[in-house]
This record gives C-alpha cells, sequence and structure tokens, in this order.
C-alpha cells in the first residue's frame, strides 16, 4: 500500500494523461500542493486531460477538490476534462465537490481613502453625540429613580446598596490606603530633596497637605475606582444583558435603573468621599514618615506645620469633588455595560471603553472643578 | 485491513466516571460501529454529554478504557483534532473571527498550506453545508441559529475527520431548519462516510437519521438496537421514553 501520494503524468499527442495514486488526504496536503503545481503547465499545454482515478487509496474533500481544480484548469480554457475510474465509494465526494466553488462573491469595492477617512470622522462625530445623549439619559433615568425612591422610600432596595457599598468601599480600603500612602510618601521625598537645595525644606509640608487634599488624593482614588468597581459593574452589567437577564427584568415590570443601576451609583457616590477621606489621610501619614525618617523632621513639628499650611477650604475642595467623580464613574459604567451586545468580544471592548472613558471624564472633570474653585476663591 | 477490530470507531469498555461521591456512568459499554450514526438518548442529566465528553477527553474517566478507531484514546492532543470532529451544542463560534476564518482555524492550526487552498477549502466546506460564500465574512454574531450550527458542522469537519460528534444538533432549530439538518448529516456522512455519535431528544432525528439507538439510564447502556427494537424493549425507562404522549404522537406517523 502506498503510504505517499503521487501524480503520474503520461503525455500522449495533445492529450495528457493523470493517474494520481495513494493517499490524497489532508494530512499530505504539502506534497498534494506540490503534485499539483508541477502538473499545471502540463495541463495548460495539452488539449484534453484524462484524470485516471483507480489507483487512489484515500480521498477526502481536500484531496477531491486539489484533483477538481485541476481539471477545472483544463476546463476554464475550454478543454475537455473528464475522470475516469473513479472508485464508487468516492463518486459521492466528488460529485459533491464538482457543485462547490461555482460562483465568486462579487468583491467588495474598494473605498476611496479620502472618503473612507471623512465617512469615520463622521462616524466619530456622531458617535461621540451618541455617547453625550446616552450620558444624559442614564443621568435622567437616575434622577427620576431618586425621585420615585424620596416618594416611597420603601422601594430603596437596601439590601442591593448595602451589598455593593461593602464590595466597592469596605473591600476597596486597603489597596486605597496602599497606594495612597505610597503616593503621599513619594511625593513628600520629591520635595525634601529638591526643595532642599534652596533651604525651603519646611514648605514640603504646605506642597504635600495642599496636593494631596485638593487634588491628588481624590483624583487617584477615582482613577483607581473607575479601574477597580467601574469595570466591574460594566461587566457585570454587560454579562447580565448578554444572558438576557435584564430583558427578564424589564418583562416582570420592574425598571433595570431602579434595581441594578441606582444602588451601584449610590454605592459609589457614598463610597468614593469616604474613600477619598481615608486616601487622604493615608497620603499624609506616608509623607509624616518620609518627613521624620529622610527629612529629620519630627512628628510633632510635621504636624504643627501641617495645622498652619491647611485649612478645612482644601479639605472641602477635594471632598466635594468626589460625589461628582463618582457619580460620572458609575454612569459611565453601567451605560457602557448595557451597550454590550452578543459576543463576549463586546464584553471586553466595552469594558475597556467604561475604564478608558471615565479616567478621561475624572481628569476633565478635575479641571473644570480648578477653574471654579479659583474663581469662587475657594 | 478490515479486520474485525476495524469494524467498531468507537469502543468503551466499563467505563466509570464520577464527580466526587456522585456516579455519573457505571460500569458502561458501548459499541459504536463504523459508519453508522448512532443516536444516544437518555434523562436530561443523566449522563449524555458526560458520555461524549469523556470519550473526547474533555472529562478525565475513574476507569475503563476507550478506543477511538482502534487505538487507544488518551485525552485530547492535536491528533485529536483530526480523528474527529466535535458540533457543540451552542456551536461554540470563536466569536472574534468571522466564519471563513472559524472554519480555516484547524486546518491553519493542524497543516501547511497555502492561503488559496485554504480559502478555497472553506468555501467548499461551508458550500458543502448548504451556506453561501457571500456569508463567509460574517461575524458569528450575525448568524441565525441555524446558520451557526452549520458553520460549526462546517469547521468540525474542516479535517475531514472519521467521525462526527454532535451535540443535540437539532436543539433551538424551528423544525423545518431541524428536518433540513438531519437530511444535511445524512447526506454528509454518506459522501464523506462518516460516523456519527449524536446526542439527541429529537424523536425526528431519531427516526428519520439514526442507523442505531442507544438508551442511557441509570448510568449504563439499557437498551441499544435500530429504533424499531428499540420501541419493543420492556426496559421502564426506554417504555416511559418512547412511549409517552409525546412520543405516541410522534410514532403514530412513523406508521
Amino acid at each position: 500500500m502506498n503510504h505517499e501520494p503521487l501524480l503520474l503524468a503520461t503525455p500522449s499527442g495533445d492529450e495528457l494523461k493523470l493517474r494520481p495514486e495513494g493517499p490524497w488526504t489532508a494530512a499530505n496536503v504539502v506534497t498534494l500542493e506540490t503534485l499539483s503545481r508541477s502538473v499545471g503547465a502540463d495541463v495548460d499545454r495539452s488539449r484534453a486531460v484524462t484524470l485516471d482515478m483507480s489507483g487512489v487509496s484515500a480521498l477526502d474533500t481536500l484531496g477531491a477538490w486539489v484533483l477538481e481544480k485541476l481539471s477545472r484548469r483544463a476546463a476554464l480554457s475550454g478543454r475537455s476534462a473528464e475522470f475516469v475510474g473513479v472508485a464508487d465509494h468516492f463518486s459521492g465526494l466528488m460529485d459533491e465537490v464538482r457543485q462547490v466553488n461555482r460562483h465568486t462573491p462579487a468583491p467588495a469595492a474598494a473605498p476611496n481613502p479620502v472618503l473612507a477617512r471623512l465617512g469615520d470622522l463622521g462616524k466619530s462625530t456622531v458617535g461621540a453625540r451618541e455617547d453625550i445623549t446616552i450620558f444624559l439619559q442614564m443621568l435622567g433615568a437616575l434622577f427620576m429613580a431618586v425621585a420615585g425612591v424620596l416618594r416611597r422610600p420603601r422601594s430603596l432596595r437596601l439590601t442591593s446598596l448595602v451589598y455593593q457599598l461593602y464590595r466597592i468601599g469596605w473591600q476597596a480600603i486597603p489597596i486605597v490606603a496602599l497606594i495612597t500612602f505610597l503616593i503621599g510618601a513619594i511625593i513628600a521625598q520629591q520635595g525634601f530633596f529638591h526643595f532642599r537645595r534652596f533651604g525651603a525644606e519646611s514648605y514640603t509640608v504646605d506642597m504635600v497637605g495642599i496636593l494631596v487634599l485638593r487634588e491628588l488624593g481624590v483624583l487617584i482614588v477615582a482613577i483607581m475606582v473607575a479601574g477597580r468597581s467601574g469595570s466591574a459593574y460594566t461587566a457585570e452589567l454587560g454579562s447580565m444583558k448578554m444572558r438576557e437577564e435584564i430583558d427578564a427584568l424589564s418583562t416582570m415590570g420592574l425598571d433595570p435603573v431602579d434595581v441594578l443601576i441606582l444602588p451601584r451609583v449610590a454605592a459609589l457616590v457614598i463610597a468614593l468621599p469616604i474613600l477619598t477621606f481615608i486616601g487622604s489621610i493615608a497620603a499624609l501619614y506616608g509623607g509624616g514618615l518620609v518627613a521624620q525618617f529622610y527629612g529629620d523632621m519630627g512628628p510633632a513639628i510635621y504636624i504643627a506645620r501641617l495645622h498652619e499650611a491647611i485649612s478645612v477650604t482644601h479639605f472641602e475642595v477635594g471632598i466635594l469633588k468626589a460625589p461628582f467623580m463618582a457619580l460620572v464613574i458609575g454612569i459611565v459604567a453601567c451605560s457602557e455595560g448595557l451597550r454590550v451586545k452578543g459576543s463576549a468580544e463586546s464584553l471586553g471592548r466595552q469594558t475597556t471603553t467604561s475604564v478608558v472613558k471615565s479616567i478621561f471624564l475624572v481628569i476633565v472633570l478635575d479641571g473644570l472643578f480648578a477653574v471654579f474653585f479659583a474663581s469662587i476663591g475657594m | 485491513m478490515d479486520g474485525p477490530q476495524d469494524e467498531f470507531a468507537i469502543r468503551v469498555r466499563d467505563l466509570v466516571v464520577g464527580f466526587g461521591r456522585q456516579t455519573v456512568l457505571d460500569h458502561l459499554s458501548l459499541d459504536v460501529r463504523r459508519g453508522e450514526i448512532l443516536g444516544l438518548v437518555g434523562a436530561s442529566g443523566g449522563g449524555k454529554s458526560v458520555l461524549m465528553r469523556t470519550i473526547i477527553g474533555l472529562i478525565p474517566r475513574r476507569s475503563g478504557t476507550i478506543e477511538v478507531m482502534g487505538q487507544s484514546a488518551s485525552g485530547h492532543g492535536r491528533s485529536a483534532a483530526t480523528a474527529w470532529g466535535i458540533l457543540f451544542q451552542q456551536g461554540a463560534l470563536f466569536s472574534s473571527l468571522t466564519v471563513r476564518q472559524n472554519v480555516q482555524f484547524p486546518l491553519r492550526e493542524n497543516l501547511v498550506l497555502s492561503q488559496e487552498l485554504m480559502d478555497e477549502i472553506a468555501i467548499a466546506k461551508l458550500e458543502m453545508v448548504g451556506l453561501r460564500a457571500e456569508d463567509a465574512d460574517k461575524y458569528p454574531a450575525e448568524l441565525s441559529g441555524g446558520m451557526t450550527k452549520r458553520v460549526a458542522l462546517a469547521r468540525a469537519l474542516a479535517l475531514d475527520p472519521p467521525i462526527l460528534f454532535l451535540d443535540e444538533p437539532t436543539s433551538g432549530l424551528d423544525p423545518i431548519a431541524a428536518g433540513d439538518f438531519d437530511v444535511l448529516i445524512k447526506t454528509l456522512q454518506r459522501t464523506l462516510e462518516l460516523t456519527v455519535f449524536m446526542v439527541t431528544h429529537d424523536l425526528a432525528s431519531l427516526t428519520t437519521v439514526c442507523d442505531r439507538v442507544a438508551a442511557l439510564a441509570d448510568g449504563k447502556i439499557v437498551a441499544i438496537g435500530p429504533m424499531r427494537e428499540l420501541l419493543q424493549s420492556e426496559h421502564p425507562w426506554v417504555r416511559a421514553y418512547f412511549h409517552g404522549k409525546r412520543s405516541q404522537m410522534l410514532q403514530h406517523e412513523m406508521r
């Protein structure tokens, strides 16, 4: 028995006789492609081609197709091509293969590159408008839900709210505290290192205090929460959307905004100021440790300097921003979750979009707040 | 080469499979003949899918032997891809690939062949399962249930495996689509000389396409044979399955 496929070509006058032998199967595809290519020129030269199939020991779709392609190559230029000696148990497959690949779909016209670029620009403009609409719709839906809760306080999903608070507030404390502690320590170290050159070391405390309380504490915590909890919201709601759980809720007469989204966003709005407070304290503590061990400034002096440098206003500026940032993160995360379509890929894409968009919006919002607070003199 | 051991495509002997304390398959033995379509029926949660998944190596077995095409099956390696094709219940198409790429995936991973030939083979397979070349650039999310199953079948057949496993191929299809799918399986089985192992609840496919039917109850094969023989079976579960109200209606039309 043959274990390597062969293709014997015997030209006789204008006629070419091809005799494939051995196993013409997918396992030998490399040999099959070489064989069929090697006789290509002969096929083009002859007037008639006969394929004698009697020597084929095994045949599958791939082998049958390679042979069929040879016969089509001959038939294409109006010459005759025929199969002879097809064994009974291969004839069904050969007939099947003769039917396939008969028509090629019209290739999609290549778009004009300039038009395509313009089209993309237009699409993203429309997309941006759609994003804003979705954001405002979600904000409106949330206000309606809050109004509903104010009218009937019992309709608040308290269990769900407490559970979300536990997940995104309580469980986030260790990592938030650790990161902000490190950030505070790094800022203090940089301050001491650079201010030392012109003897302004004591102002390091002012810098750490103001920077952490006004800007960095809330910003770092908001970015971490967007990455940690915002992505979780998007993925949860997205997979619920995929499994039609959200549709099931709607058909039971329940509003998904009331049941799923309000507790989540409310938990974020409550948790983010608390986490910001914890984070700011951890950062000041980190700064204090660096002051003691790197800047030779004892805790008593550090606290006294801090007392002089900062006021409640700085703290207020930071903490006031937190609920708004939480609202933005929550709305973006939930609305991106609801935009997930059927596939696993779309879930991944929407989760990425959610995190990127909410971090971007948090930073933009922080900038707007900076302008606002500066103009009201806070 | 047609020795007696070659008569069977799959031989399962004394197979025991369980999870934790629960034993799902209890000393089960089953032979699948070459070139037949074997239907497997059983209660929901009774171990049909477990049996199929154990044969293809997705679930470890406690004891017993499984021979596929005369060779002892051990896990699922690269060689398994050419030994069998599997149609999962939900299709299990890769959602990030187009239909064409899904069908080409097994070819690309297992063979070295030119892109041109790969494209032609993919289209050939799609046309063999009744789809058109225009469907090749769609993504799985854009397909209907019946088309998903057809693409999954094309992918399962990409490497022309001798054995095809089908997990509830007609579930979720309307009767017309299910009937078409049955005919398609029968046609492909004839042309490609496949051995088909089909887990199904669809009494219509059992009667129209299956050469033999095996009934799985209490972790064992309690009856096996052509549909007519199974209808005569005295086993209480088999009687309940084929002589319930729903089954009676279908059999009425058979006679």
